[in-house]
């Protein structure tokens, strides 16, 4: 028996290789994720370790705020004389006061900010074990800075050039004087961007605190031990001070990185998933087929008393032979995959070799041969059954009812439906995830049970248009011939699109509903704001509101800004207005309570539902934290409305001093009746000339730019799920070229009748693109009722709109049909190039 | 010979037909020349090995030949290109298989109707309606081929060669699936198109009784044709198989 499954196995190489390549690019997927996550983790800590390495400890104040992604928050400036005070402690050979800040951006030769993936601002205080001079030297004037290798190569700047800087203040020019690059001959440390000035211009233009530091950065005398350091240090400073070691600092910082790495990681095991989940689909249907073909010989192992057992067997090794050949091949190629990923990735990162975790590994393995074998499982029982009688007869293509089929499917779908509604809905709480995952492919699967009923009315009206010509009408009788095989196939299909679709609906409803919030919530016309390319939002000079509102043609200007802060203690988010009423009328703002004139300093108002959330009212008052200083407690001066565009607490201007960007991000401008936008754009343009990183936009143009991002992250799951599709498209090939081989003494009949080779590829062509159409059009269905779910899940958090994204929609099925042309082309010469003479006299 | 008066339908002219070289060269046609006249009925049979079959594909344009012409109608079937052959066999030639060879997708009616449909040529309908009566189809023309009887499907067979009006139907064992009864129907049906319409019908077959519908019986052994009999009986055929065997057995050994 094992010889005969090893032999029948070597005589269908195709099949072998296409349904092997499904398996093979899912396990590539899950590999390659596992190998990027573990290269990228050892590279980061390895980062860390380094750009501490210079530093034995070092010591600043506890932030007022923990910031949620666990990074150190803005912590008060240190003074000179604490610096003096650790200097003189015994045991330190040097303590250097550090000014650091990630605010300053240089303005590169197209005028424009250079963007950066990290921003260092920081002052000069000599070379180090890390830090070397490349060319130059270091500033000694305020008007004379340094800049990192990495940041004159990407602007192209080089040492003598006067350039434009932004800081806290607004754009000033500063000679560059010296290049410098880091040890082991780096442009950087991990691909940031830094500036160093000098201490004194440093302070004046990164803190607005001359005399003032970030940090102090502390070295133990031969001798001392770092633990020992530490602990005089913090006794010298007092327990207002956060005092670590250079090891201590590294893994904190890494450890910050680790949740992002993990949603990283996962969100590209969660596409893995959805390729192997696909792959089944293209499994179960090759060996469905296969067993189908082969129901003669297995019939006559029976008859030559092969036990039902013998004949699993038979199958199930056939799965696993596939599986372990195609585990290591994509293991193999996932390792390069997650090199070349980290490549792309990383960046500029340094690299710490390729990490092969021991994870990806046993993940190959076992999911590569799990798979095909649980997928194999069904055709491998059906096969068992087989009785030696059929042996006899020419029994490969009995068509079975479908009722089972549907029932089934309509229970699974039930159950994903009500999964998925409960877990949207948001009654789920912790069980979240496993409802929308586990609704998400009960779904699938119903919806996969389905098909095959489904099939036939959508089948034969698609097969209709083709319907004109004869090798079309031959290929649409094809198509629903086999209901199960054809429905197996598309489902594949199906699941790829239907996710796509979703994401394209969330994403158009979220840009209409932004559209929308803007066109009614907000009564201004033009918006200056800038594109954030780095951490930090661009903010812009307070001078540039005085000076919008002289402008003629402006009514009324009115900026934002925003903090993080703590409210009576709890973590929060608080805005600053210049012009309270000006605000409100913009934003139709409607007073419950109070009133919303302009604020005076110990002011604030609030909405409604915040404000009884926070249990205040008009004339209340709350305790507020913000990035700098003391707490300060405001009163509350009037309540307003819930609206769609600003909603908390808004604070006056004067509270702004304390905040970790002091300048305003973000200016609504109304006009005067009878101004004109484009003319009053202009000026205010010639008033941000020297904020390059700002600009104003109408409020269109604006929505365009705040939802740019979306379609960069649509993209991004397109490319994803693109491996899925792969997947199910190797899928399509791989059923029309196993039905050929069934079809063969049919297609030598149509030769000898008189059928062109032109005719059967075009036979073939209706077949293909039936099925991808028909997946296509299941993945747009099920696609845009998952996106209707998602988006009215959100409704409450203001996605009001339900945008059909059309001209995706029929983008899909235009590259469902050109994928089907793709898919039958072998298949179709296959056909074509049918000996007839072989064909017919094939018994 | 007599049928030399009619025009040929097909002919062959020194056709070998050789496979393989050297030591493992199989040679099933030697100079094989035969003319088949039109509207008549003719069965080749043989032993088996005898190369009956091969020369049928060859006179059909199913096989190339390696030495030597074939021509259908005034067609040089041996010069022509796939989409010639193509055309060929779209227009000029019929076919009837042991299998049937049906589409299961297709009502009879559709399959009966298929070489035309793929010519993109429409039906005589008087013509249509006369052969459908001949074979007795008439209410089952829009039953799929699974819910005919063996004979039933080769008369769509039948059917579908028939009503394109080919210059000749190449018939290989159209009866070697079927019943006796089912098997003289078709047997019958094929020869009263003969008489009635003026079809050129080319049989090939190794049943005695099958060969006696036909006009005219070639005998092939050795790939060569080593005799004929005119309007043969059943018991003439048996005779002159038999005659044939021991000969057939002493040149392959």
């Amino acid at each position: 028996m094992l010889k005969a499954t090893m032999k029948s196995l070597l005589s269908r190489k195709l099949r072998l290789t296409l349904s092997a390549l499904a398996v093979v690019l899912g396990v590539m997927f899950v590999a390659g994720s596992l190998v990027l996550s573990s290269t990228l983790n050892k590279s980061l800590d390895s980062l860390f370790a380094n750009i501490y390495e210079a530093t034995d400890v070092q010591a600043s104040h506890k932030p007022n705020l923990q910031r949620e992604d666990g990074a150190p928050g803005q912590a008060d400036p240190i003074q000179a004389s604490e610096v003096d005070k650790v200097k003189g402690l015994p045991g330190v050979k040097s303590a250097t006061g550090v000014v650091y800040s990630d605010g300053a951006r240089l303005i590169g030769k197209n005028g424009k900010v250079v963007p950066s993936q990290a921003r260092v601002a920081t002052n000069w205080v000599g070379e180090d074990e890390i830090v070397k001079l490349r060319e130059g030297r270091g500033p000694e004037a305020d008007d004379e800075i340094a800049i990192n290798a990495a940041l004159a190569s990407s602007s192209r700047y080089k040492v003598g050039d006067t350039v434009g800087v932004l800081t806290l203040q607004t754009k000033k020019e500063f000679k560059i004087v010296g290049i410098v690059g880091y040890s082991g001959n780096r442009d950087s440390i991990g691909g940031e961007h830094t500036i160093a000035f000098t201490t004194p211009a440093a302070q004046q233009l990164l803190l607005d605190k001359p005399g003032f530091f970030t940090w102090i950065d502390v070295k133990a005398a031969d001798g001392v031990s770092k633990a020992k350091l530490k602990a005089d240090v913090q006794a010298a400073l007092g327990d207002t001070y956060v005092v670590k070691t250079g090891e201590e600092l590294g893994k904190d910082q890494a450890k910050a990185l680790e949740p992002l790495m993990n949603i990283f990681r996962n969100v590209f095991l969660g596409f893995a998933g959805v390729s192997l989940f696909v792959s089944i689909f293209l499994i179960i249907n090759t060996f469905s087929i296969i067993v189908a073909q082969r129901t003669r010989e297995l019939a006559l192992m029976r008859a030559l008393g092969a036990g039902g057992g013998q004949v699993i067997g038979s199958v199930l090794l056939e799965a696993l032979v596939i599986g372990l050949i195609s585990s290591v091949l994509g293991l193999v190629l996932g390792i390069g995959v997650g090199w070349l990923l980290t490549k792309l990735a990383g960046g500029d990162l340094p690299s710490a070799g390729l990490v092969v975790p021991p994870s990806a590994i046993i993940a190959s393995f076992v999911i590569g041969v799990g798979i095909t074998a649980v997928a194999a499982l069904a055709p491998a029982l059906r096969a068992s059954r087989i009785p030696p009688i059929a042996a006899m007869r020419d029994a490969a293509n009995t068509v079975k009812p479908l009722t089972k089929v549907t029932i089934s499917g309509l229970v699974v779908t039930a159950l994903g439906v009500a999964g998925l509604w409960v877990a949207l809905a948001g009654d789920a709480g912790d069980s979240f995830w496993l409802l929308l995952g586990g609704g998400l492919l009960l779904s699938f699967i119903g919806v996969a049970l389905l098909t095959p009923i489904i099939s036939k009315p959508v089948v034969s009206v698609l097969g209709a248009l083709f319907s004109w010509s004869m090798p079309g009408k031959l290929g649409r009788g094809n198509s629903a011939r086999n209901p199960r095989r054809t429905a197996i196939t598309a489902a594949a299909l199906m699941i790829g699109i239907a996710l796509v679709t979703g994401v394209s609906v969330i994403i158009s409803s979220f840009k209409a509903s932004i559209s929308d919030m803007y066109n009614t919530g907000l009564n201004a016309e033009l918006i200056i704001a800038g594109e954030q390319t780095g951490p930090v939002p661009p903010t812009f000079a307070g001078s540039v509101i005085d000076q919008a509102k002289s402008t003629p043609g402006v009514s009324s200007v009115s900026a934002l800004y925003f903090d993080g802060a703590k409210i009576n203690g709890e973590n929060g988010f608080v805005y600053a207005v210049n012009d309270l009423p000006a605000t409100a009328q913009m934003f139709n703002l409607k007073v419950s309570g109070g009133s919303l004139g302009q604020l005076q300093a110990g002011q604030l108002v609030v909405d409604e539902d915040t404000a009884k959330d926070k249990k205040l009212s008009a004339g209340g008052t709350v305790q507020i934290q913000t990035s700098r200083g003391e707490p300060v407690t405001y009163t509350v001066a009037g309540v307003f409305k819930k609206s769609t565009l600003l909603n908390g607490f808004v604070l006056p201007q004067e509270a702004t001093k304390n905040f970790q960007a002091t300048n305003p991000a973000i200016a609504y401008i109304k006009l005067a009746s009878g101004a004109k936008v484009s003319e009053v754009q202009a000026s205010i343009d010639k008033i941000l000339a020297d904020s390059p990183d700002v600009s104003a936009a109408d409020v269109s143009s604006y929505v365009e730019q705040q939802t740019k991002g979306l379609d960069g992250l649509l993209t991004m799951v397109q490319i994803l799920l693109g491996l899925a599709m792969i997947i199910a498209v190797l899928g399509v090939i791989n059923t029309l070229a196993l039905s050929m081989i069934e079809r063969t003494r049919e297609l030598g009949m149509l030769r000898a009748v008189g059928m062109s080779r032109g005719q059967m590829m075009g036979m073939v062509t209706v077949e293909s693109v039936v099925i991808s159409v028909f997946g296509a059009i299941l993945g747009i269905a099920v696609g845009i009722g998952l996106g209707w779910a998602v988006i009215r899940a959100l409704h409450d958090i203001g996605i009001k709109v339900f945008a059909l994204p059309w001209g995706t929609v029929i983008a899909y099925l235009i590259v469902a049909a050109v994928v089907g042309v793709i898919a039958a082309f072998i298949p179709a010469i296959r056909a074509a190039r049918t000996d007839v003479l072989r064909a017919i006299s094939y018994e | 010979m007599t049928t030399a008066i009619k025009p040929a339908a097909a002919r062959a002219v020194d056709v070998w037909k050789v496979y393989g070289h050297g030591e493992a060269q199989v040679i099933a046609l030697r100079g094989v020349s035969v003319e088949l006249a039109q509207g008549e009925f003719t069965a080749i049979m043989g032993p088996s090995g005898s190369g009956k079959s091969t020369l049928m594909h060859c006179l059909a344009g199913l096989d190339t030949v390696t030495r030597g012409d074939v021509y259908v109608g005034s067609t040089q079937v041996t010069k022509l290109s796939d989409s010639g052959l193509t055309k060929l066999r779209r227009d000029k030639i019929g076919f009837i298989f042991q299998q049937f060879n049906l589409l299961p997708t297709l009502t009879a009616e559709e399959n009966i109707l298929l070489p035309l449909s793929i010519a993109g040529r429409k039906p005589d309908k008087d013509w249509y309606q006369t052969v459908i009566k001949t074979v007795g189809l008439e209410e089952r023309l829009s039953h799929k081929p699974t819910e005919l009887s063996g004979g039933q499907q080769q008369r769509v067979a039948c059917a579908r060669s028939l009503v394109s009006r080919p210059d000749v139907i190449f018939a290989d064992e159209p009866t070697g699936n079927l019943d006796s009864r089912s098997g003289a129907e078709v047997l019958g049906f094929l020869r009263n198109s003969v008489r009635e319409f003026g079809q050129t019908i080319v049989m090939v077959t190794h049943d005695p009784t099958a060969a006696s519908y036909a006009d005219r019986v070639i005998f092939l052994a050795d790939g060569q044709i080593v005799d004929e009999l005119l309007s043969p009986t059943v018991d003439q055929v048996h005779d002159k198989l038999k005659s044939l065997d021991p000969h057939a057995h002493s040149g392959d050994v």
